[in-house]
């Protein structure tokens, strides 16, 4: 592929599909189109070279596919021609949208994605493989998943957004930051699944972390001031910034402690501090999911101190405590957990972990078992070890649980 | 585009006979808010609408191996609490969503209706 047409695909497929959505507003039939584009697009530039404006020939040339394609269905249906050769000037029938809110369609295609009739996980895919123009192939690679079944999940959420009357439209301001929150979620659904895969081989994904963010960015670009889009990029920033540290040259998990902090992106980390200070967060009563996002990322950014001395443990135990009042779950209670530990020793911790139940998830295992083998229970900490490693199904954290467990035993043991 | 609307279950709305008649009042009010808000928005029509009997009150007809059975009651499995539905023709869902609003807060589906053209 040339790469001013990689580029183009790249920067521009978003808003490339939201302008032919706006215009003809049938989504099968416009990514199909611009699908034919850039296939022409690859035979037709790397012969005579690339157009001076690449998105606009993509686009002339999908909006003529287009086209072609609603005369042959409406000969199909028999009904006049002359009908068709006016599809291209009709204007788009009534949507819910005003039309005078947002004048983005990149937003509306957003919106359309992440709409919440859509299952969370096929709205993150749709809205990689629409904004984004991750191909279907990279996204079933990016969520551990067979083409296929990927390509399956992007069709059926595509033939809802059609057949239910998802429409591709910005809501009305009262219901727009209810509907950022789901665009928020759906991101930071993506984020996880590329910062802690739960199977396979490989310990981050930081590709499709990074699409992720390149999303939520996207966004906040269309919205700067939505509170849990700007804590939202603040936090995703702060995780990301670490991952070129979390794994060694042999692909092995390097705890927090032990990070090379040279390997860090600290750009990330100021754009991120730069965000948390935002007007928009600082002194107003933030929306739940915005205060939970932005006490999750005051959590990281405690993490990314200068070094690991430095880290203000009992503030992290405070933020857990306050994120537990806004949203308690097990996850949150186990990081609390270890926070606690930290500054009140491994006892404290033990403690803090009762009554914490994460059925299948091995971390709760493994974090006893650390603090059981600081406490110096040895034969404990094993049997904790153990259960652990019963519940892992990722092979780099298989591997550090093996060290930790050798390291307690001895070489001879 | 036509959308079937299911009042499926009583969600939070309490059960009829046990509400006072002030908050059966409130409720009647709400479908009538709903008739009202329908009909003040573009491109939106209620085709039909009706309140259903008692679970208790419904037959079932069933046919297996080519044989019919008539037999009391609604499916288990299935949609047991059915109270009432509306057909109504709207834009989009978001319009019917941003409608249902209205309505008392009932469990609900919004089943889009198959467009033959």
């Amino acid at each position: 592929m040339p790469t001013e047409l990689d580029e183009v695909v790249r920067e521009e497929w978003g808003r490339m599909v939201a302008v032919l959505l706006g215009r003809f507003r049938r989504l099968d039939l416009v990514e199909d189109a611009l699908g034919d584009a850039v296939e022409a697009a690859a035979r037709q530039w790397a012969r005579d070279g690339a157009p001076a404006n690449p998105a606009g020939w993509l686009q002339t040339v999908a909006r003529r596919r287009v086209v072609d394609r609603l005369r042959s269905e409406a000969m199909a249906g028999r009904r006049h021609a002359l009908l068709a050769a006016d599809l291209d000037r009709r204007p788009p029938r009534v949507m819910a949208d005003p039309g005078d809110l947002v004048e983005d369609d990149l937003l509306r295609l957003v919106l359309m994605c992440t709409h919440p009739a859509l299952a969370p996980e096929s709205a993150s895919a749709l809205a990689l493989r629409l904004v984004l123009g991750v191909s279907t192939h990279d996204i079933a690679a990016l969520f551990l998943v067979p083409e296929p079944t990927m390509a399956a999940r992007i069709t059926r959420a595509k033939k809802k957004i059609v057949t239910a009357g998802i429409p591709f439209a910005v809501p009305g301001l009262a219901a727009l930051p209810g509907r950022l929150e789901t665009v928020a979620q759906t991101a930071y659904l993506a984020f996880t699944a590329g910062y802690a895969p739960a199977s396979g081989t490989r310990l981050v994904r930081p590709d499709l972390a990074g699409e992720a963010v390149r999303l939520v960015r996207t966004v906040h670009v269309l919205r700067p001031d939505d509170p849990t889009l700007t804590a939202l990029l603040a936090l995703m920033l702060l995780q990301h910034s670490r991952r070129d540290a979390r794994v060694d040259d042999q692909g092995r998990l390097v705890v927090l402690a032990d990070q090379d902090r040279g390997r860090w992106h600290y750009g990330e980390i100021e754009e991120a501090r730069r965000l948390l200070a935002a007007p928009g967060l600082v002194g107003t009563p933030l929306p739940e999911l915005a205060a939970t996002y932005v006490l999750q990322a005051l959590v990281a950014a405690e993490h990314v101190a200068p070094d690991s001395a430095q880290t203000r443990w009992d503030r992290v135990v405070d933020l857990y405590d306050q994120l537990l009042v806004l949203a308690p779950s097990p996850a949150a209670r186990l990081a609390r957990a270890v926070a606690v530990a930290e500054t009140s020793g491994p006892q404290a911790g033990l403690e803090a972990l009762e009554g914490v139940e994460m059925p299948g998830n091995h971390r709760l295992a493994a974090v006893r078992a650390e603090l059981l083998a600081r406490e110096g229970d040895v034969a404990a900490a094993l049997e904790q070890f153990d259960v652990a490693l019963a519940a892992c199904g990722n092979e780099a954290e298989r591997a550090h649980l093996r060290r930790r467990c050798s390291t307690l035993t001895g070489p001879g043991g | 585009m036509k959308y079937l609307i299911l009042l499926m279950a009583d969600g939070e709305v309490p059960a009829w006979s046990t509400m006072s008649e002030a908050d059966q009042q409130t409720i009647m009010g709400q479908f009538g808010a709903f008739d009202t808000a329908c009909r003040d928005r573009e491109g939106v029509e209620i085709l039909a609408g009706e309140a259903l009997g008692d679970a208790e009150t419904a037959t079932v007809v069933r046919t297996r191996g080519g044989e019919r059975t008539v037999t009391d009651g609604p499916f288990a499995e299935a949609v047991e609490q059915l109270g009432g539905f509306y057909l109504v023709e709207a834009p989009d869902l978001d319009v019917v969503l941003e409608l249902l609003t209205v309505l008392p807060p009932y469990d609900i589906q919004v089943s889009p209706v198959v467009d033959t053209p």
